[in-house]
């Protein structure tokens, strides 16, 4: 039985199978790897106990809170938290990252740094789980911080590729300017609240009290506090899910290795924003009661879920890269995701979250599986026919491009995307963000429908695809077992008994027909079909025979379709903006140093010389004598100091340190001072 | 022992690791790593002596401290950038070979 205040085991073991990774040596990639995926199981079965104790009672916000230190008065508290929530994400991440580890095994094994990797993983499911499991916005930030450098060492695994490295940086750097936001947030909620934790029995932040004294006082322009507040703390979702305008660094993420692709920046870390707007909704909701406030915090969060929605999909189909293509998905697919929990329904979104977090990684594994095979070629237009020789990889990838397409009733992707697009329908706000989902549905099965033509149809266009074959049992059975979870995991919260949403919130909801509502289900699935059927009608009927051939869309609209493959110029516009300004400020400051500080310097430096004259004019004419005899001695002493002086910094350390332990003796023989 | 003797000498050792990496590499930013040991031995031992020692005002200990961890951080900037001008003057980092301002 574990009850909250034991939940701190869950990413101990992960941690401590990163600590022992970091010890071991270059070769020891069976201890290394052993270590990774022992934890990782082991927090997995903590995790399926932690869900047991959860689900007993779903309404409950189980939180354990200690001092972690006090300072003056105060006193900085830390806790842990379990509910259904904390529960179902522990238990997806670790069964997800199991999988991929144990896949990393085959994919890495060529590695001569795998140790390093398995380590890095380790650390990386450690900090995630200390997201999921806090009860206290401090540690979740540290954690969170945590999270980020470990993708950073993952994305820059392959840090000798200058693309690599340059893109650890990027992500590390964009992802930084949203925890600004996020940090401020957490100033700011202390400053109004007194507190950081979430839960404490009345006492925390998402509790009636706090959240009613807040949500009642105006910061400015007629803005609640919360509305505020949640804003910023938003700041460091839209960083960490690559929600537009800070989506940026996610595409290029997929420079590191495959495995690393599919756990981090496709089903679990890129989540944590998602996780974290659902964790704080009701401090989120707060101003929702504030009828007059000119904007509230919701209501952005669902504009830039849904513009991410769309750009996501609109990108994805104009790239070439498997996993670039995979990657504008993934980007699409976490603007679902604030969009449900901006229309007011986070259990749709963590629905889509989880159900997302199989197919997507079975999506990536499977990807993986395809460049292993094809030794590096990522290009699906020098791929192609790989439908024979990788029989198991096409059959699991068929499934999660059906799940993530929606194609319906039974896939899990098709159930949590209704959930959500449901939820837009009754947002009585706006319906844009519902028409903006509705298009990104059929953008996203037209481009996974030429995802898959292109690699697995046809025949192969490169000697490197004709020499495919499947992979080894460690690769595959990760993607079945996968290929499972993605098809089972739909029924968890179907309309007709949406289980899942009731545990969620601790509450009994509503069950429908399942075809209540069917208006819309029958419009998205004709949109699934229309994509689909649009998709192989372009790209699956005739397929380009040879690598270099124009793509049809490219010989229809050229212009178009080079804009959408550079990304819509986002990263164009910045380095016009952002980087320019950057520039200016650092030639400024170099302009202020040389020349402004540097010359005032000078200036000193010219006036003690004119001194100095005017001094040795005086000088010379009268004091010199009686000073040459003592000059002569301070010269000697000179030269033996300036013999000392000799430029060897270990000489002077040395010396130091003599020093230092004469100094210790004389204290200890002189018997303290 | 009790607590504070415990946290001294954990804070020696550290100190003497520091020192040792220090005296005995010759690449600049392990010394510089020495030399941050050293002061997180020092940082320890201020921590240790305000939590264990006669009572003080409540947070003198860990004003300290953040005000030397500051300072450090604005040190081992200094130093960094002062390795990479010497990169980028003698093209590698060996202390030994930066010798270039003896008197």
């Amino acid at each position: 039985m574990i009850t909250a205040e034991q939940l701190w085991l869950i990413p101990l073991l992960p941690l401590l199978a990163a600590g022992l990774g970091a010890l071991t040596p270059r070769r020891g990639l069976a201890v290394a790897s052993g270590a990774a995926i022992a934890g990782l199981v082991g927090s997995f079965i903590v995790s399926c106990l932690a869900l047991r104790t959860a689900l007993a009672h779903p309404a409950e916000h189980a939180a354990y809170n200690f001092t972690w230190f006090a300072l003056g008065d105060g006193a900085v508290r830390l806790g842990w938290l379990l509910d259904p929530l904390t529960a179902f994400m522990c238990v997806m991440v670790t069964f997800v990252g199991s999988l991929i580890f144990i896949f990393s095994l085959g994919y890495m094994k060529e590695d001569p740094n795998a140790a390093r990797f398995f380590c890095f993983l380790s650390l990386f499911a450690a900090a995630m789980l200390g997201i999921l499991i806090s009860n206290s916005l401090l540690s979740l930030f540290v954690s969170w911080e945590l999270v980020g450098l470990a993708s950073y060492l993952l994305i820059g695994f392959w840090f000798h590729k200058p693309e690599a490295a340059a893109a650890a940086k990027k992500a590390f750097i964009t992802t930084r300017i949203g925890d600004l936001g996020f940090l401020l947030g957490l100033v700011w909620l202390y400053d109004a609240t007194g507190t950081l934790l979430l839960f404490d029995n009345g006492a925390g932040a998402l509790e009636a009290p706090a959240l009613g004294g807040m949500a009642a006082q105006v910061a400015m322009f007629g803005l609640p506090v919360t509305t505020g507040i949640g804003l910023l703390l938003f700041c460091g979702a839209v960083g960490k899910s690559g929600q537009f305008p800070l989506h940026v660094w996610l595409p290029d993420a997929m420079e590191g290795p495959t495995p690393v692709s599919a756990l981090i920046h496709a089903a679990t870390m890129v989540a944590a924003g998602v996780f974290l707007i659902a964790r704080i909704y009701p401090l989120m909701a707060a101003d929702l009661v504030m009828e007059a406030a000119p904007i509230h915090a919701l209501t952005v969060v669902a504009f830039i879920g849904a513009i991410t929605a769309l750009m996501g999909a609109v990108i994805a189909v104009a790239q070439n890269d498997i996993k670039r293509i995979l990657a504008f998905s993934t980007v699409s697919q976490l603007g679902y995701m604030m969009l449900a929990i901006g229309v007011g329904s986070w259990t749709a979104a963590i629905f889509h979250l989880l159900t997302h977090a199989f197919f997507k990684a079975l999506l990536f594994l499977g990807a993986g599986s395809v460049i292993h095979a094809a030794h590096h070629e990522q290009d699906i237009r020098r791929l192609g026919g790989l439908k024979g020789h990788m029989k198991a990889t096409f059959g699991t990838f068929a499934i999660g491009m059906m799940a993530l397409a929606g194609v319906p009733f039974v896939f899990s992707g098709f159930w949590s995307k209704e959930a959500i697009l449901h939820a837009a329908h009754e947002w009585d706000v706006s319906h844009l963000p519902l028409y903006a989902g509705l298009c990104a549905v059929v953008l996203t099965a037209f481009y996974m429908t030429r995802l898959m033509a292109e690699t697995f149809f046809g025949k192969a266009r490169t000697e490197e695809a004709s020499h495919a074959h499947e992979n080894s049992a460690v690769m595959t059975v990760p993607l079945v077992l996968l290929a499972i979870c993605s098809i089972l995991l739909g029924f968890l919260g179907t309309p007709a008994h949406p289980w899942l949403q009731s545990q969620l919130l601790g509450a009994e909801v509503e069950a429908h027909g399942i075809f209540e509502g069917a208006g819309l289900m029958i419009l998205s699935i004709v949109l699934v079909g229309g994509g689909i059927g649009l998709g192989w009608f372009i790209y699956g009927r005739n397929l380009r025979a040879m690598a270099t051939d124009k793509d049809p869309l490219e010989r229809a609209s050229p212009g178009l379709i080079a804009f959408l493959g550079k990304r819509l110029m986002f990263d164009e516009l910045y380095a016009a903006t952002a980087g320019r300004l950057n520039t200016f400020g650092a030639a400024f400051s170099d302009f202020m140093d040389r020349q402004v500080w540097g010359g005032l310097v000078n200036f000193t430096g010219r006036f003690g010389l004119f001194s100095g004259w005017f001094s040795r004019d005086t000088d010379e004419g009268g004091l010199n004598g009686g000073f040459d005899a003592g000059s002569a001695g301070l010269r000697g002493s000179g030269k033996f100091y300036s013999r000392r002086q000799s430029g060897d910094a270990h000489g002077y350390l040395r010396t130091v340190a003599l020093g230092f332990v004469v100094l210790v003796i004389a204290v200890m023989l002189g018997g303290g001072w | 022992m009790n607590p504070l003797q415990l946290c001294l000498v954990l804070s020696a050792l550290l100190f003497s690791v520091g020192l040792g990496a220090a005296l005995s590499r010759s690449h600049a930013i392990l010394v510089l790593l020495g030399v941050e040991l050293m002061l997180n031995a020092a940082n320890l031992n201020f921590i240790a002596f305000w939590r264990y020692g006669p009572p003080t005002a409540p947070a003198d200990g860990i004003l300290f401290v953040i005000f030397s961890i500051a300072v450090a951080a604005a040190e081992a900037a200094v130093g960094l950038a002062l390795v990479i001008a010497i990169y980028r003057h003698q093209k590698n980092i060996r202390l030994q070979e930066a010798s270039k301002l003896k008197g």
